[in-house]
């Protein structure tokens, strides 16, 4: 639901409106806050919601919700939690931004961190886990503008992401352990994951997913450059629901994996760190925000401590405590985003004295902040009472658990100390003076109601914490610890104790803590005298640096290449690696050489074609046109080896494509650099060793190829569905010729994609050619035409060009007479295709080579003053043909690309087969031809363009001069 | 005919990664031709070397003695895709010589 919301807000993304947006999301806020209170009946007498939809089932993967009394906590919290700041923000947000943006932002966030609360399935949990740690990084980098913003938000997406990744890692082993991904099942088998020797893997992995999020030591230091976020969205994600995901995390696998001594070590050493420090942190702040994230990570630091303990009644105490902390911290959070509104300024060596301006929100930031500093009748005092009495009592001997009473009571104090800190500076003192924003007043009504709200919650829970939040805290406690709930009581007065000992001095020393270092505060610089310079943001950044930057390098200064030449020569050596291995490991054995049943006349044909092979290789360098007419040698080879060994269709195909690559390429030469004499004759021993090697790698991988291909000619073929073809080409695709009833009918799809592929290529070609630049020195005219023109000028009778026209005129005129015989031959192999060998490539081929006979015979303009060649609609009307040929199976309620097939009399030609597919070929034949004369003619109009160039790059020239 | 036909194979292989390593673009371009050469003729050979056995069906034929068609089918699709690419080479390869001014493989000339 907060989906659809967040996609409505994105609708209206470049509307104006202001209103609508926020009002779409508090709606769709009400909404989840409405469906998740309907539940609690069921809820309350232990029920457990679940919906499941299938995913990938062939994972054991599925979309599972599941609700129980500590998922619905959560989702009552954020949904509550989330209505009161979309309200908030509707005032907050100012003029000029974005607005929809922000709430399409927003309410994404909200529903992954719905979808991580109440999914049923690990696998699902850690899908919205990295949601929630995307859609953290849009709201922070919202005012994108900052620089303070876009670090801020790079730095909690990569620490989150990468603890993402992480709980995904710990989720895969915690699901191998189990053998399911089912929540459930993994609640379930607690005995079986703690005695596993995967157990500390998971258990690390997921913890640091955990600590990540909820921003532990050592990673805590993503929270406070998140500050630059608007406030609603600091309140909303810093405070109440993303980071305590990660406590939400470990209080959901408490059952699964506490208990164990590693994980009272990992979790309580950190959250004691965090603990202390969150809080020593956070007095030395002179950012309003500033002040309350490290508060709020010393508090999560509390809530961590407390579930390392991993007795029941300690993770009552956590449980209670996220709730509380959500209530007050947010309401903080909002607090200081009206100052800040009003006021124009965080900082807290400026301001002073707001009571006077600010008497509401005033009265109600004192009451959230002594709620966090635990006085007594607010909800904070109750849960940290809890807290004092579980570190209290000893669970596990060892030097942390001795110490941690006093670092809890230290903890205290200095909480005490920050929020007394917090209220002091701002509200009361002198009137303040200089402010960005001159006479700051009480903000609108609507703005302060979020805050209203949440603070009776804290007195309300503080003061009649049984009768208020009792039942849902029991619900909720249940849900978690299952048969080993614990006796516990929510009351206020628990008797004169240890814990109300440890608060009341912890109040104390506060107190006299912020009365010493006032003075210091007021004006020292940001951040605590001993740790300032040791700032965790630096080194992360230095890791950060280090990493991307310097290794990056290292790495493609080791590794990398610009030259292709390596990357190939890695590609070839990788490529016979891969065909050797499997080789090897086979036992692959080469078969002795035979040379029985060989005909002389094919041997000698392939004698005439090795040499031609290897002189095209030597020869390529500096003789492309030898070269080139070598190449078309070993071409006319391989032909003649198809028509012998009976594929007569690929012998076609081979020739015509023979012939047009041929002339392809000849139309390239002209554009390539002349030989450069003399730069190769001495030949460095470097460049000698290269080719000996390259040399050594070719030979390697052509005897490899030899053997690999006599083994694979000689085995006995399997009869896989050669047979099958074989016998249905007839009776199915109605044709003689199985290779053209292949490639028409059965593999008509392979086709089509393959023509499409065609059509591809040639309208890139044309692409890059419309922009094509010769080089300078293949500007001049060619060295041929150079003579003859001179050749012209020397004689009076002729006039210049007489030679050129009159080149080659007896061929060009033969050539221009074999136009309709070409016509003639490409629709005789166009229709005999499904019977005899032709089809629609070669006949396409055919036909492109007839236009092309055209353009040599007469030249381009002459050609192209007679016919008409449109390539692109001939494109165009092939693919379109052989698609609606395809779809037209459809409508006779046939599979794509089905064929039918009948005899047709036609007029003068008598009885002919007839298949829809000879329709498909036609499709094929258009577009061949099309993409073929596309290429060409592109090719051979650049000797056109450059006649127009030449004069335009002369005047350049001479622009250039004067 | 095996033997002639794994040789012809080996030779164009070596010609084609001789060339395919060369600096040259033109050579590059005329070594990737003649390896298509010797991938075709080695996909064509898998489906056995029969002589004077097309696969056309006629009244009297036995379908079993026929050649395999399937090669015949994946080797005519490869040969036209095989003149598409060579095109786009080209003309990237043309491109590449008008941009650059040289017609070395990296587009910046030999390191001498």
């Amino acid at each position: 639901m907060p989906f659809v919301g967040s996609l409505l807000s994105a609708a209206l993304l470049n509307s104006s409106s202001r209103s609508l947006p926020s009002f779409i999301a508090a709606l769709v806020a009400l909404g989840c806050l409405a469906a998740s209170i309907s539940a609690y009946p069921a809820i309350a007498e232990g029920e457990i919601l679940r919906a499941k939809l299938e995913w990938l089932p062939q994972f054991g993967l599925e979309f599972a919700l599941r609700m129980d009394g500590f998922a619905w906590l959560f989702s009552v919290m954020i949904s509550g939690i989330g209505f009161l700041v979309v309200v908030y923000a509707r005032y907050y947000m100012s003029e000029d931004d974005p607005v929809p943006r922000f709430f399409s932002f927003l309410l994404a966030f909200m529903g992954a961190m719905l979808g991580i609360v109440i999914s049923g399935n690990v696998i699902l949990l850690s899908v919205f886990w990295e949601l929630t740690s995307i859609f953290s990084f849009l709201l922070i980098s919202y005012w994108h503008n900052s620089a303070a913003a876009r670090d801020g938000a790079r730095m909690s997406l990569t620490i989150t992401g990468i603890g993402g990744f992480c709980l995904l890692i710990g989720v895969l082993l915690l699901g191998n352990i189990v053998g399911s991904y089912d929540l459930d099942k993994i609640l379930a088998s607690g005995d079986v994951i703690r005695n596993h020797p995967l157990y500390l893997m998971a258990l690390i992995f997921i913890l640091l997913g955990a600590l990540t999020k909820s921003a532990q030591f050592p990673f805590h230091f993503w929270l406070p450059n998140a500050m630059a976020a608007p406030t609603p969205v600091s309140a909303f994600l810093h405070s109440a629901t993303m980071v305590k995901a990660g406590v939400f995390l470990l209080a959901r696998f408490w059952p699964a994996l506490a208990g164990s001594y590693e994980w009272f070590i990992l979790l309580g050493t950190a959250g004691i760190i965090t603990l202390l420090l969150g809080a020593y942190f956070a007095m030395f702040q002179q950012d309003l925000k500033g002040l309350l994230a490290y508060s709020t990570i010393s508090h999560l630091g509390l809530i961590t401590t407390l579930l390392s303990l991993g007795s029941p009644l300690a993770t009552v105490a956590a449980i209670f405590h996220m709730v509380n902390h959500a209530t007050f911290k947010a309401s903080l959070f909002m607090a200081a985003g009206i100052i800040d509104h009003e006021t124009g300024t965080r900082d807290m060596r400026r301001l002073s004295g707001l009571y006077r301006f600010l008497p509401f929100t005033a009265t109600l930031a004192m009451v959230a902040s002594a709620a966090m500093a635990g006085v007594p009748l607010l909800n904070g005092f109750l849960s940290k009472e809890m807290f004092f009495a579980e570190a209290v009592e000893t669970h596990a001997d060892s030097v942390l658990d001795r110490i941690l009473p006093y670092v809890a009571t230290l903890a205290g104090a200095f909480s005490v100390a920050y929020s007394l800190r917090f209220i002091h500076t701002v509200f009361f003192g002198k009137p303040p003076v200089d402010l960005p924003k001159p006479a700051p007043h009480e903000p609108p009504r609507w703005m302060r109601f979020p805050i209203e709200i949440l603070v009776v919650i804290c007195l309300i829970v503080g003061i009649a914490p049984s009768l208020s939040i009792g039942p849902f805290l029991h619900v909720a406690v249940t849900s978690v610890l299952g048969d080993a709930t614990p006796e516990y009581s929510l009351s206020i007065w628990h008797g004169f104790n240890l814990p109300l000992i440890m608060s009341m001095v912890a109040l104390v020393a506060g107190a006299m803590i912020y009365f010493v270092l006032r003075r210091y505060l007021a004006s020292c610089a940001d951040g605590p005298p001993v740790f300032r310079r040791l700032r965790g943001q630096r080194i992360f950044e230095r890791i950060l640096v280090e990493v991307s930057w310097r290794w990056a390098r290292l790495a493609e200064q080791r590794l990398g290449t610009r030259k292709l030449q390596p990357q190939l020569r890695w590609v070839v050596f990788t490529g016979f690696l891969a065909g050797m291995l499997p080789l090897t490991l086979s036992g692959f054995e080469p078969r002795p050489f035979a040379f029985s049943g060989v005909d002389p006349m094919f041997a000698v044909i392939w004698a005439i074609g090795i040499c031609l092979a290897i002189g095209t290789a030597f020869l390529a360098k500096y003789h492309r046109l030898a070269a080139l007419v070598l190449l078309g040698g070993v071409g006319l080879t391989v032909c003649i080896t198809f028509v012998w060994l009976s594929a007569p269709d690929l012998a076609v195909t081979q020739l015509l494509v023979e012939i047009v690559t041929t002339v392809l390429i000849l139309l390239g030469l002209r554009w390539l650099p002349k030989r450069n004499e003399g730069v190769d004759d001495a030949i460095s021993l470097r460049a000698r060793f290269r080719r000996f090697r390259d040399l050594a790698l070719a030979i390697v991988c052509g005897i490899g190829m030899t053997f690999v291909s006599y083994a694979v000619m000689t085995m006995p073929v399997p009869d896989a569905i050669a047979t099958y073809f074989l016998e249905n080409a007839y009776s199915q695709g109605g044709g003689r010729n199985v290779v053209n009833v292949i490639l028409v009918d059965f593999r008509g799809f392979d086709t089509l994609g393959e023509i499409a592929v065609l059509g591809i290529v040639a309208l890139t070609v044309y692409a890059l050619l419309r922009r094509f630049r010769p080089a300078a020195d293949t500007m001049t005219m060619p060295e041929q035409q150079l003579i003859q023109n001179r050749f012209d000028e020397e004689r009076p009778e002729r006039s210049a060009g007489d030679t050129v026209r009159e080149y080659l005129l007896v061929p060009s005129v033969i050539m221009q007479w074999m136009f309709p015989v070409l016509i003639t031959f490409a629709v005789y192999i166009f229709m005999r295709g499904h019977d005899l060998p032709g089809g629609g490539f070669s006949a396409g081929l055919t036909l492109s080579i007839a236009f092309l006979l055209q353009y040599l015979a007469g030249g381009t303009r002459w050609a192209e003053d007679r016919i008409r060649i449109l390539p692109l609609r001939w494109m165009g009307a092939g693919l379109l043909t052989a698609m609606v040929t395809g779809i037209g199976a459809w409508f006779l309620g046939y599979p794509f690309l089905t064929s039918h097939s009948r005899y047709v009399e036609l007029p003068l030609i008598g009885k002919m087969p007839t298949a829809t597919a000879l329709f498909f070929d036609l499709g094929v034949f258009l577009l061949v031809v099309g993409s073929t004369v596309l290429i060409l003619v592109a090719l051979a109009h650049q000797s056109i363009r450059i006649n127009r160039l030449r004069p335009n790059d002369a005047e350049k020239a001479k622009g250039g001069e004067a | 005919m095996e033997i002639i036909l794994s040789i012809a194979i080996g030779v164009m292989t070596t010609c084609g990664v001789w060339l395919l390593l060369r600096p040259r673009t033109y050579q590059v371009i005329i070594g990737l031709s003649m390896l298509s050469y010797a991938v075709n003729l080695f996909i064509f050979g898998v489906g056995g070397v029969k002589t004077n056995v097309p696969p056309l069906l006629g009244d009297d034929v036995v379908t079993s003695t026929l050649a395999d068609p399937v090669p015949q089918a994946l080797v005519l699709t490869a040969i036209v895709i095989g003149f598409a690419t060579t095109a786009l080479f080209l003309v990237v390869l043309l491109a590449s010589r008008g941009l650059t001014g040289t017609d070395h493989v990296d587009g910046r000339g030999d390191r001498k």
